[in-house]
């Protein structure tokens, strides 16, 4: 199936893809299967209970990536997908998940992807999830996606999601359990505006020893958007978890955040830290004596603050 | 170059309206001016109103025969006046190099940002894609302070206590960056300074006490009365001490 303008367009913001890309990869559009490639270790098999896929990567498989974008470009469009990855032992990939919805009609759009990681012993994997909306139609994009992430013994997990522009809806549910000397690293990146919302709610159980964890999120709410930031890090070994809620507000924009940390172990070693408020007006003054305007200057601020 | 004439600002605290920059008058055209004095004398409230950071509650700005007084930020900066700040600021998530470039207002090479950190004595390669965030120290924002300062090579820049928060070894580094300044000045320096050998680079000199221009004059004349002050005023600490 070949892609048209939109969904091109879609895929470049999602994926920084500008045509099908090169290794594995899966485009889904419009609910169906745009293109698939598989490799010598990295398999994509269709499921046949629910929608969705299964990604295999074979133990030992270094350096590869697989690419499976979303797309949506028909208005009134709702769909769940399951997908499950299986990262082997001692693998190194790069997976590049995103959704993209396009919608110039009046009915919601709504993607809701749910995916479930199984990293083995010692494997090493970068995930990166994008969103973004765009189109002119009154429907309301929606996307509510949900991650589940097992890190068995030494894995190491860093997660990078972005949601900058054009969702109006979103409720991310991340659960992630660690178990000896597993790493997780999760990095989100949010903006709103207009009179949209986000809600996040991370939960990650520490279980093994010498486990850790550092959730990250920098955000900035603009217009009459709102967000909620929920994290809760269940320290249940020798481990050290770290949470952090980062948030510039902007108009009549409205940030909570609601951090939660319990040390269910004498050794457990928990931090949390939540900063919200405007831009500081130094940061302003400081860009101004540039040359910048005020209006130049918050936008490279912002920009900054979201890279 | 620059003209204040009567210059008054007051502001507002918890004890009323407080009188802080008096009816100043002077005009700058020289090279390298330091203003100098007391702390809490109005040396960085006049430095803010020069830039446009506050604006006076009476009497008049002129920069090139120009009217700025009620002037924006942004525009007297665009006109060709940098303000380098006493406290510089720290972004998260902006980089050495995206500042070092918005301030000289063009694309610039990796090379040339490099160029311009080297001159403030900050090892280029591993500063150029550094956030400027918590994690650089007072000194290292100094510096990448002056740097932006040269970027955007101006008529007038006005440095608030460039020497505060650098340590003494790249105290020496400073005197020669400002020196090397001097030499190439195209426009007016203004810094305001309470350190010796920097007051010894400058042409002229201004004592700024209690919101008034207290003296004013050629180094040579100025810096030798203020050595004398100095040493009064640690008589006087050793005193209490």
């Amino acid at each position: 199936m070949a892609l048209d303008s939109i969904q091109k367009q879609l895929l470049e913001q999602v994926a920084d893809l500008h045509e099908v890309p090169s290794g594995a990869y899966n485009i889904r559009a419009n609910g169906e299967s745009a293109g698939r490639n598989t490799t010598a270790n990295i398999d994509i098999v269709t499921k046949t209970d629910k929608p969705g896929i299964d990604i295999i990567i074979k133990p030992g498989t270094k350096k590869e990536s697989v690419h499976i974008p979303v797309l949506l470009s028909e208005s009134g469009l709702k769909e769940t997908v399951y997908n499950d990855f299986y990262i082997g032992d001692d693998a190194d990939v790069t997976i590049v998940a995103g959704c993209g919805i396009h919608n110039d009609g009046d009915e919601a759009s709504e993607h809701s992807g749910i995916h479930t990681f199984y990293v083995g012993k010692n494997a090493k994997l970068k995930y990166v999830e994008k969103h973004y909306g765009d189109g002119d139609g009154n429907g309301q994009r929606l996307m509510n996606p949900t991650t589940v992430v097992n890190v068995d013994e030494g894995g190491y997990v860093e997660m990078e999601t972005v949601q900058i522009k054009g969702v109006d809806s979103t409720y991310r549910t991340t659960t992630a359990v660690l178990k000896d000397k597993a790493t997780l690293i999760i990095g989100e990146k949010i903006m709103t505006h207009g009179s949209q919302s986000a809600t996040t709610d991370f939960s990650v159980d520490m279980d093994g020893i010498d486990c850790a964890a550092h959730v990250v999120s920098r955000s900035v709410a603009k217009d009459k958007s709102h967000q909620l930031f929920i994290s809760n890090i269940n320290g249940n070994n020798r481990c050290n978890g770290h949470t952090e809620c980062d948030a510039i507000v902007m108009d009549d924009a409205t940030v909570s955040a609601v951090p939660k940390v319990n040390a269910n172990h004498v050794e457990a070693s928990l931090i949390h830290e939540a900063a919200i408020g405007k831009i500081a007006g130094e940061q302003l003054i400081k860009l101004m004596t540039l040359g910048l305007t005020e209006a130049e200057a918050e936008e490279q601020i912002v920009n900054g603050f979201l890279r | 170059m620059l003209e204040l004439k009567n210059v008054c600002f007051s502001a507002e605290n918890d004890e009323g309206v407080k009188d802080i920059i008096k009816d100043v008058s002077l005009t700058i055209d020289e090279g390298f001016v330091a203003f100098t004095g007391p702390n809490g004398g109005g040396k960085s409230t006049l430095a803010k109103l020069i830039a446009g950071i506050y604006i006076p509650t009476s009497g008049q700005i002129l920069f090139n025969g120009q009217d700025i007084t009620n002037m924006s930020i942004t525009d007297r900066a665009k006109l060709g006046v940098t303000y380098a700040f006493q406290q510089p600021v720290r972004f998260k998530g902006i980089t050495v190099r995206d500042l070092v470039t918005m301030a000289s207002g063009k694309e610039l090479s990796v090379a040339e940002v490099c160029k311009y950190l080297s001159e403030v004595g900050l090892c280029a390669r591993d500063y150029v894609g550094r956030e400027v965030n918590a994690s650089l120290s007072g000194g290292e924002l100094k510096r990448i302070e002056i740097a932006m300062a040269m970027a955007r090579g101006t008529e007038l820049t006005v440095f608030d206590e460039p020497e505060a928060g650098i340590d003494l070894w790249s105290f020496s580094n400073l005197i020669a960056v400002f020196e090397k300044m001097h030499e190439k000045i195209n426009g007016s320096i203004l810094i305001i300074s309470h350190q010796e050998r920097i007051l010894n680079i400058a042409d002229r000199i201004i004592v700024i006490a209690d919101g008034k221009i207290r003296e004013d004059g050629k180094k040579e004349d100025i810096l030798p009365s203020l050595l004398d002050t100095s040493a009064a005023a640690c008589s006087v600490l050793t005193e209490k001490l």
